[in-house]
């Protein structure tokens, strides 16, 4: 039940993309995105496709994977692809009852899909090729100047990474206290919407007991290491720019303008 | 009935990067009235091979008998199975929820279906047996000192009056008065005439309290027999990083000095009784 989650779907590998810096890879990743909402036609999708297939290959990530991704969308990308198809007015090609599927509509639809898949891939890239920790790193370096608005970069970023480091471990303890509970008969499949609410309760019990020991463990361990919030600390790994970070931020600004030229090949 | 395992091997998140053999090719007998260790190095797959001994782990491959049945067969009621079958988990905090000791022994009975008379009746009795006195009833499991917790996480599945139970580490975090307690409780359950496995770290209980013990070394069980039959194989053992009991090791060096003792005897009244004999 609980290990089938794999929440951060971190895919150990040492690829151009792996090493690349966080700060790029949230960058780009944004730009790509706004890039695919610019295009709005045959030749920028094809842009971003290709981009997609660069990066998809630059990170050896199996394309198995992409499209495990992909699965939790599929839902969603049907829902939008037919409301587009038949809400859309316009020119009707097909109708049968009381829908109707106009030219509009399709070519409405296909782009909506075509979009949300390119999306959905990079940004699923953008977590197979960065662990958790470098991802909420490069987020507090990344939106720094924010805090001269007052605004708490770093402890929004402390709160994210202890989160995200901590989700797996919860899981992993989910996952053996409902087996030490089905060890004594507890049933956590079967009966209706109540009876199986009421089977969580000695699931639940045991893990948040075990989540708040953790975190006064946690907090105390920090103490003991003189923890005192983020002014002053300095970091043993601090993220430098590569060469690379420089060329994929060219490559990808290349991107953005290339796709605002595109617009005019519709 | 005997748990029969035939050529089990587990493999953790197959298909993915996290992809890890846990067992591989383990045939094993478990029997009642009798008490088996199972014995390796940390990672070797004792937890992992223990969690097939009650169905909470279905092969990869390879089957599990019991009863002269397939337990990973459909329509084959693993819950009932596992109250036949009880285990208790390393960590007591796992199971503790409930709001006082005796209420969270009778979570076990209760899952059986059994009535609340006979659910207190039998918690009491499990009680009883790991040396929980009525005193404990109304306290909450949260409040109790490790070996306490300890013991009321086997009195839950002892509740629910198994044929074999297996205990992953019962005696981990133990003083030694504790856990010399709780190996002569399950001692007294196996003469009683239940199936006792246990995992263990812990050589000395291992030669002094099993009647058989399993070595595992990444995955495979290496090794199998008596505590005599195993402590004797010094060199495979070490290879499997592990150790002979202390006692076993004193009595190879008084061979070695000179006294003609018992060199494989694992258990205390066994080496008393062969030095004794030089006098
Ligand atoms: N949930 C899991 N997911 C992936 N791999 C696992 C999981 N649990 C165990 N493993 C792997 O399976 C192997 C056997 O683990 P297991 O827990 O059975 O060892 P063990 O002998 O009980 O060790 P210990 O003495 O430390 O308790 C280890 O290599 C471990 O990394
Ligand atoms: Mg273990």
């Amino acid at each position: 039940m609980f290990t089938k989650i794999t929440l951060g779907q971190y895919y150990p590998a040492d690829s151009f993309v792996h090493r690349l810096d966080p700060r790029t890879k949230l960058a780009v990743t944004l730009l790509y995105i706004v890039s695919l909402f610019v295009a709005n036609g045959i030749v920028g999708y094809a842009l971003g496709a290709a981009w997609m297939a660069a990066a998809v290959i630059l990170s050896t990530v199996p394309l198995g994977y992409m499209f495990r991704g992909l699965r939790g969308i599929l839902f969603l990308l049907l829902i939008s692809v037919a409301f587009n198809m038949f809400l859309t007015p316009g020119e009707v090609i097909l109708s049968f009852w009381v829908l109707q599927i106009t030219r509009e509509g399709l070519l409405q639809a296909l782009r909506m899909a075509i979009r949300l898949t390119l999306l959905v891939m990079g940004s699923s890239l953008l977590t197979f090729t960065t662990t958790p920790t470098a991802l909420t790193d490069g987020m507090e370096q990344g939106l720094g100047f924010l805090k001269v608005f007052r605004f708490p970069v770093h402890e929004i970023a402390m709160m994210m990474s202890i989160a995200l480091r901590f989700i797996p471990i919860l899981m992993e303890e989910a996952d053996k206290i409902r087996k030490a509970q089905m060890a004594r008969g507890a049933d956590f499949e079967s009966g209706g919407l109540i009876s199986r609410a009421k089977a969580l309760i000695p699931l639940l019990v045991p893990l948040f007991v075990s989540a708040f020991r953790r975190a006064s463990d946690l907090a105390l361990a920090m103490e003991a290491r003189c923890y005192h919030g983020g002014d002053g600390r300095t970091r043993m790994k601090p993220l430098k720019y590569q060469r690379a970070d420089y060329l994929v931020y060219a490559a990808a600004f290349l991107l953005l303008i290339a796709m605002i030229f595109s617009r005019r090949f519709v | 009935m005997p748990i029969i395992l035939s050529h089990v091997s587990y493999v953790y998140e197959p298909g993915t990067a996290m992809e890890a053999p846990g067992i591989t090719d383990v045939s094993l007998t478990v029997r009642e009235g009798e008490m088996l260790a199972i014995i390796g190095h940390t990672g070797s797959g004792k937890s992992t091979l223990i969690q097939h001994l009650n169905g909470l782990l279905l092969p990869t491959e390879g089957k599990v008998f019991w009863n002269g049945r397939d337990i990973t067969e459909k329509g084959f009621d693993r819950r009932a199975f596992r109250g036949r079958v009880g285990l208790v988990f390393q960590y007591p905090e796992y199971q503790l929820f409930e709001t006082d000791v005796l209420t969270d022994v009778c979570f076990g009975p209760k899952n059986q279906g059994l009535s609340k008379e006979e659910c207190t009746e039998r918690a009491r009795e499990a009680m009883r047996s790991v040396g929980l006195s009525e005193a404990y009833e109304k306290r909450s499991p949260f409040e109790l000192s490790g070996g306490e917790k300890r013991r009321a996480a086997i009195a839950g599945v002892l509740a629910m009056q198994p044929d074999i139970m297996i205990l992953d580490e019962p005696t981990a975090g133990l003083d030694p008065g504790g856990r010399e307690e709780i190996m002569a409780r399950l001692c007294a359950l196996r003469d009683g005439g239940m199936g006792i496995v246990i995992v263990s770290h812990n050589m000395d209980d291992v030669g002094r309290y099993a009647d058989r013990a399993a070595v595992m070394e990444h995955g495979k069980l290496v090794l199998e027999g008596t505590p005599r039959e195993v402590f004797r194989c010094e060199e495979l053992l070490r290879g499997a990083g592990l150790e002979v009991p202390e006692l076993t090791r004193l009595m190879r060096k008084l061979s070695a000095g000179g006294l003609p003792v018992d060199t494989d005897a694992v258990r205390p009244e066994e080496a008393a009784a062969s030095i004794l004999h030089c006098f």
